[in-house]
């Protein structure tokens, strides 16, 4: 089974957070908010399948290309 | 009738009263709609002070022509502005990217080409409009998108229009989130919009990002000598930005200074527009060539994202290209949306943000190199 790393595509801060550990989530599917230069930057599942970790809360600042979460695919 | 009362309505002209509404439409537009509010309402309420009958501020000695004498005419206000943003100011997204610099070079087209328009329609060619050569360069650097640097060379120059077109530059800058996307999706395919970046970048030392200020004094102040005011300020809050050991001037530079600043300039600059300076045909040409700018600068950008689009075998999107323009961040932020918009997974902000710094060191090395050709020319 194939892993996604789901990385920050901007450094910024965590607004809001939509899954946990064991969500399962299609293609698409909110992931969480990143707030960067006041914008805020809705960061979608890039495939379908189940949250495996998550590195996130609200509140944490991350910087460009920080993973936020592994997804498994299917 | 005692002497003294009513005297205000009595002289009040038809002229005044119109600039009375266009800074109560202002005042509406900042606070209404969040339009720059920091700007358009301190512009607004100098536009009321100043076009109130008899009141005496614009005449010697009165606030807003102290104002104009210590800080516009000297230039000091727009210098004192670039200090904060300069601190205000993270290169740190173009020092990673080194080639967006090209794209913030690009941009600064519409500068040269609504030049071209205004001395045109003016002493150049159809003499429609009374624009002379010096008004025509100080119209162009509109599409700078700087409005300190628009302030800076319009002052210079001495031309007349000075004020129409710092209104013209803020109030434009408010609009690129309108003017730019039409341009964007007219001149790319949803292909190369769709392109994703890859997030990661290399990473610049703590020494390069002190470095760079100092360097880029030195580089452009020496190719460019009319820009060092201007690229010298910049850099100086840059450097306070950078150096790590001075957080509190930094904090100062963007916010005290630059707030105080920002209330001084925008009154001076409403205060500047007296009726008989404005209502004329030659403010809303300004308006409109101000649009021809943005428009222009934003296609140069977009041509050359698309040249690198194909050079770079399709790494780069060439939507960045559009934030050459230096309005920022909204620049940035336009790009991030319409790239959204073309691929959810999809998210140009800081690649765009590079673009946009490097568009805000090419307005200002654009605005001296205006300033140092116009004596060949005059």
């Amino acid at each position: 089974m194939a892993e996604q790393i789901v990385e920050a595509p901007a450094p910024g801060k965590i607004l809001r957070v939509y899954v946990e550990a064991g969500t399962p989530v299609a293609e698409g599917d909110r992931i969480c908010i990143v707030e960067a230069l006041k914008m805020e930057l809705p960061i979608v599942a890039p495939v379908g399948g189940t949250v495996k970790a998550l590195n996130i809360s609200p509140g944490k600042t991350v910087e460009a290309g920080d993973p936020l979460a592994v997804i498994i695919e299917g | 009738m005692p002497e003294g009362e009513l005297l205000g309505i009595l002289a009040l002209t038809w002229q005044a009263s119109v600039m009375l509404g266009l800074g109560g439409l202002l005042i509406y537009l900042g606070i209404a709609e969040e339009v720059e509010p920091v700007l358009l309402v301190p512009i607004g309420t100098g536009i009321i002070l100043a076009n109130i009958p008899l009141g005496g501020l614009t005449e010697t000695g009165g606030l807003l022509a102290v104002l104009r004498r210590a800080g516009i005419d000297t230039e000091l206000f727009p210098l004192l502005i670039f200090i904060g943003v300069g601190a205000m100011i993270d290169f740190g997204s173009l020092l990673e990217r080194p080639y967006t610099v090209f794209l913030g070079a690009a941009a600064q087209f519409g500068i040269f080409g609504t030049f071209f328009l205004a001395y045109f329609l003016g002493d150049g060619g159809l003499r429609l409009f009374a624009f002379s050569f010096k008004d025509a360069v100080s119209i162009g650097i509109i599409g700078s998108a700087d409005g300190p640097t628009s302030i800076y060379v319009a002052t210079v120059l001495g031309s007349k229009y000075a004020a129409s077109i710092v209104v013209a530059a803020y109030s434009y800058m408010a609009l690129v989130p309108i003017i730019q996307p039409p341009i964007m999706r007219a001149l790319t395919t949803a292909a190369e919009r769709r392109l994703a970046m890859p997030a990661r970048a290399q990473k610049v030392s703590r020494r390069t990002r002190v470095l760079f200020p100092v360097v880029t004094i030195i580089v452009v102040g020496l190719i460019a000598p009319k820009a060092t005011p201007l690229i010298g300020t910049l850099m100086f809050g840059n450097l306070l930005r950078e150096a790590g050991v001075l957080e509190r001037l930094s904090q100062a530079a963007q916010n005290e200074m630059a707030n105080i600043v920002t209330i001084l300039l925008g009154l001076t600059v409403g205060g500047m527009m007296a009726a008989e300076d404005f209502l004329r045909p030659e403010t809303i040409m300004i308006y409109v060539m101000g649009v021809v700018a943005f428009a222009a600068g934003t296609a140069a950008g977009l041509i050359l994202g698309k040249l690198m689009y194909v050079v770079s075998g399709k790494k780069i999107n060439p939507l960045i290209g559009a934030a050459g323009i230096s309005a920022f961040p909204m620049c940035a932020r336009v790009v991030q949306r319409v790239g959204l918009e073309a691929n959810p997974h999809n998210h140009l902000l800081m690649h765009a943000a590079g673009a946009n710094t490097a568009g805000q060191i090419a307005s200002v090395v654009a605005g001296g190199a205006a300033l140092a050709l116009v004596p060949f020319f005059v």
